[in-house]
């Protein structure tokens, strides 16, 4: 039984260990042709690829790193441009308060010197108008009182420059007489 | 003999195909492609021979694991059931191919004072000498071709030895008149599993340990002079 398998598995009953030399040539010629193909096509394609990956992998990361210093400068840039904004904005917004302050004073002081000037011509105006009235008072009294009077005593004091002259005494002594009352 | 040439257009096309797309993002064909490539490239003549000099031999390493890894697994296939290197014939002609190889590479390295460093180990004592260089010169030259060429030989040829007794061990069982033996096939056929599935481990190991024995002999022959 043994014998058989050895046999049938050697085919022909011959030592195992002897080749055949058909095999040999057909297993070296189909060596040498895988050989040559994996030398020719194979082993250049995957090196190539494996060399562009490599490649590839390292370009991406040095962009990588390009990328994210560009984006920090911009980042830095950005936080630069808002600290300036800020701080203008401030700036202007402290002249707008001090202008403001300013234009308050000023227009306070407009104000308050023109109700000067106002209150100073109303003096002015009532100053003259009580001389003016002083004045026609004292004609328009005093011709009232001459002619009252010449009515009452019946006799025409119709010299001008002696009942003048009386009117004026009276008058001073009505002055005189206020004076006193006003002290 | 015409399987050997179908294992030639298998490793061929499905190589030339996987590879010839070469893009950067590999589609499912590519990386399997180039899995199986980085196994020999990186995992074994990276690994033992290393160094720059390792892509030179590449593609032997590579064309020899695939070769040997398909001829193999035509024993595992049924109809086929036939590992190429269960004769001799292949086997003995890819261990010359490699003998060949080293022999080149430890000369084209060293020049004829490699024998010298392959035989003459440094350091011992010269007395020693009239045992060692003997022993080396049988190890290295003359039987190192022969264990690397039977080792695959014989595993192939034993495991297609078992399973083609278990195969007529059950069908010899299966013709018995005794219901007993009949049923003892089953434990046969149980059995012939269990070696099948282990001769398909030895199929792929073997092919592994003939590429790297291979690579370890051309490391060895390009650093003859620091072993």
């Amino acid at each position: 039984m043994h014998q058989a398998i050895i046999s049938a598995a050697t085919e022909g009953g011959t030592n195992p260990l002897v080749p055949n030399p058909w095999e040999m040539l057909v297993v070296f010629a189909g060596f040498a042709v895988l050989m040559y193909i994996v030398v020719k096509y194979v082993v250049p394609m995957f090196e190539k690829t494996f060399a562009e990956r490599a490649e590839a992998i390292e370009g991406g990361i040095a962009k990588a790193e390009k990328a994210q210093a560009e984006a920090s400068a911009a980042l830095e840039e950005y936080k630069q441009q808002l600290t300036d904004a800020r701080t203008e904005a401030n700036r202007i917004r402290e002249e707008a308060r001090a202008e403001g302050a300013q234009i308050l004073a000023e227009l306070k002081e407009k104000a308050a010197a023109e109700s000067a000037r106002i209150t100073a011509q109303a003096h002015t105006q009532i100053e003259s108008e009580r001389q003016a009235a002083v004045v026609s008072l004292r004609a328009e009294v005093g011709t009232l009182a001459t002619t009252l009077a010449s009515r009452i005593v019946g006799e025409a004091l119709s010299d001008d420059a002696r009942s003048a002259r009386v009117v004026d005494r009276f008058l001073a002594d009505l002055e005189n007489q206020n004076a006193g009352v006003a002290k | 003999m015409l399987l050997v040439i179908l294992s030639v257009v298998i490793i061929a096309t499905f190589f030339v195909i996987a590879a010839r797309k070469q893009q950067l993002v590999p589609g499912k064909l590519q990386f399997a492609g180039e899995a199986a490539y980085s196994f020999v490239r990186n995992g074994i003549a990276k690994d033992i021979i290393g160094g720059r000099d390792f892509m030179k031999y590449v593609p032997l390493l590579f064309s020899l694991f695939f070769f040997i890894l398909v001829n193999n697994i035509y024993g595992a296939i049924p109809v086929i059931q036939l590992p190429t290197f269960s004769h001799v014939g292949g086997a003995y002609v890819l261990a010359a191919i490699v003998y060949i190889t080293w022999i080149a590479v430890g000369i084209k390295k060293s020049g004829l004072k490699y024998f010298k460093l392959a035989t003459v180990p440094s350091g011992v004592p010269w007395y020693i000498l009239p045992i060692v260089v003997p022993i080396e010169i049988i190890s290295n030259f003359l039987v190192r071709p022969v264990t690397h060429s039977l080792r695959l030989f014989a595993t192939m040829l034993a495991g297609h030895l078992i399973m083609m007794i278990s195969g007529a061990g059950i069908e010899f069982l299966v013709m018995q008149e005794n219901v007993l033996l009949k049923g003892a096939s089953v434990l046969v056929l149980g059995g012939a599993i269990a070696m099948y599935m282990l001769e398909a481990l030895i199929m792929v190991l073997q092919a592994y340990v003939f590429t790297l024995l291979t690579a370890i002999y051309i490391e060895g022959a390009l650093h003859a002079d620091s072993h």
